[in-house]
């Protein structure tokens, strides 16, 4: 039952079969998509996020909800546990895939049945999402931009999640130390020796990130916004340590100031992402909600056009309740640039009719709830219950 | 459990403690050593308690052995000015097999760790510092993993490691018989920064 999908325009990198297994809402469900943009519309709870979650898991980290493993299991069926498999095609190749996490454990990874590290994922399928809780990312603390600029340089280059890890870690140690009251200066050079050489690699990544996915907001449609995008520090302030010998010093010269707070207080960990919306020159935070999401995903078209241009494939794509957004125009500009781009997309909306300038282009799917357990149906799906 | 079996089954929970082993592989063991009593289970009765009355660390680099002083720090000809420091025994021991080092060692018993509690004097380390500045070293080895943790150690010995004496890391890259493909990009990295002329 291999899924005929159509040769993209710049390579291949899509889910030619989803398996999921006590999934939160899904017991069992099966999907083989028939087409490269693949539409699920359903009334509100019944589990099409799910489907985009399940699928988020192909790719390091904790998933597009930020889950822990354990919640994730369908509580309903006292499920020991829960599992995503899919049928993967990148370039010529085919992989199996699995994901999958019992009570108590971590999340482990299988690829062509041998146990792989989640990291490695990265390497094989870049995937993008923009949900719902993205909303208010202009708006809300840093914290959530940096972790969507994260994203967006971990799709650029994998080994940013190592360098992350790394300096999380570090930064930890020397955060123990500052609570400790810790005065050895030995130690405190030694961990901020880590800091600094993860830290300038960090912020190398994310200024390449934001400098690839602002070259190509050049080549997006005009129906969507774009913005001036720059990495920026605390307090908005531009000139903060960005190299390794500026992150070294100033982590050496902070250290009282550090103490007193019991935390680190520069270093990437503090920097934000800040956009000027181009067409009014004004921070996107003071648009209006509907310009502020259609810039969000002006910006992860540009970053799939980037990956596109970059790596000769474009990403996997998750728009959770995009289009219920966008008026008629830039709904039929978004499926046209998702089309183009040659991305493997998958779409949620309440109703159909949200996907009818999609035409014959996709593949619908309709997600409705039982008593809660998501039923799938339509062609190209097995599901059983 | 009954009463005939209890020993057994005691031997079994035990053996399963053991790091490789779980309750099926310590099973498999105890019954084979059961099997092979006479030449083998008394022989490793009478190890284990040889062992447990006279191992101890060596006073001088933490090397396991069965002396105050373990037999690489008495042999005088390893007193080349050159101490390898190490995380474990275990490193230590691999480093023998490796049979290419031929000076003495220093043996942490772990690393630097704020978030566990693990400070340098839980490590040795003013013990390493002792012996470079009483054992006429003349280069120090950091032989210690590639962590956050291992690294920040290193940092630290280097940091209070100064004058004359040459500190240096073990080399990170290729494995011998390992191909590119399966490599990680970290790997790579460190030995396309490390190339050397060929």
């Amino acid at each position: 039952m291999t899924a005929n999908l159509p040769e993209p325009v710049s390579g291949t990198c899509a889910i030619e079969a989803l398996f999921l297994s006590h999934f939160r809402s899904h017991k069992v469900t099966r999907i083989e998509p028939k087409a490269r943009l693949v539409a699920l519309y359903g009334p509100n709870g019944a589990g099409k996020t799910n489907i985009l979650e399940a699928i988020s898991y192909l790719s390091p980290g904790r998933g597009l909800r930020r889950a822990v493993p354990e919640d994730i299991r369908r509580r309903e069926d006292a499920a020991p546990g829960w599992k995503v498999a899919a049928r993967l095609r990148v370039g010529d190749t085919q992989h199996e895939l699995e994901t999958w996490a019992e009570a108590g454990s971590g999340r482990h990874v299988h690829l062509d049945g041998k146990a792989v590290p989640q990291n490695r994922l990265g390497n094989l399928l870049r995937i993008l999402w923009l949900v719902p809780a993205m909303d208010r990312l202009w708006t809300e603390a840093a914290e959530g931009r940096r972790r969507f600029l994260d994203r967006m340089t971990l799709s650029f280059d994998p080994a940013h999640a190592d360098d992350a890890l790394r300096y999380e870690k570090a930064m930890r140690e020397r955060n123990r130390l500052l609570k400790d009251q810790v005065t050895d200066a030995h130690w405190y050079r030694a961990v901020e020796a880590q800091m600094a050489a993860t830290g300038a690699a960090i912020l190398l990544r994310r200024e390449a990130a934001i400098a690839a996915v602002t070259a190509a907001q050049r080549d997006g449609l005009d129906i969507f916004p774009k913005a001036a995008l720059a990495l920026i520090g605390p307090d908005a302030d531009e000139d903060f340590p960005r190299t390794e010998e500026a992150l070294l010093d100033a982590l050496s010269e902070g250290r009282n100031r550090d103490m007193s707070a019991g935390r680190t207080l520069v270093g990437p960990h503090r920097c934000d992402l800040s956009a000027i919306y181009a067409a009014k020159s004004i921070p996107a935070r003071e648009t209006s909600t509907g310009e502020q999401k259609a810039l969000l995903i002006s910006l992860v078209l540009a970053n799939v056009r980037a990956l596109a241009m970059a790596t000769g494939a474009a990403p996997v794509v998750l728009l959770d309740e995009v289009a219920a957004h966008l008026d008629q125009e830039r709904q039929a500009a978004l499926y046209d640039e998702l089309d183009a781009l040659g991305a493997q997309a998958w779409l949620t909306g309440t109703g159909r009719e949200l996907f009818d300038a999609l035409g014959a282009r996709a593949d619908y799917l309709q997600v409705t709830d039982d008593a809660g357990l998501s039923i799938v149906s339509e062609a190209g799906l097995n599901n059983q219950h | 459990m009954s009463d005939d079996t209890r020993d057994i089954e005691a031997l079994i929970d035990l053996m399963a403690r053991l790091p490789g082993l779980g309750p099926r592989s310590a099973r498999r063991a105890v019954l084979h050593l059961i099997k092979k009593r006479g030449p083998l289970m008394v022989p490793l009765v009478d190890a284990l308690r040889n062992v447990a009355e006279n191992a101890r660390p060596c006073l001088n680099c933490g090397n396991i052995g069965t002396s105050d002083l373990c037999a690489i720090c008495a042999d005088e000809t390893r007193a080349n000015g050159e101490i390898c420091v190490v995380e474990e025994v275990s490193d230590l021991w691999a480093m023998e097999r490796a049979g290419i080092f031929k000076g003495r060692y220093h043996v942490l018993g772990g690393t630097l760790s704020a978030l566990d509690a693990i400070g340098p004097e839980d490590l040795h380390i003013p013990k390493l510092l002792d012996r470079v500045a009483t054992e006429n070293v003349r280069e120090v080895i950091l032989a210690l993993n590639a962590t956050i943790d291992g690294q920040t150690t290193a940092h630290y010995i280097a940091d209070q490691l100064s004058g004359d004496i040459a500190v240096t890391s073990l080399a990170q890259g290729v494995p011998i018989g390992g191909e590119l493909d399966y490599l990680d990009d970290g790997t790579i990295t460190a030995a396309m920064r490390a190339r050397k002329s060929f």
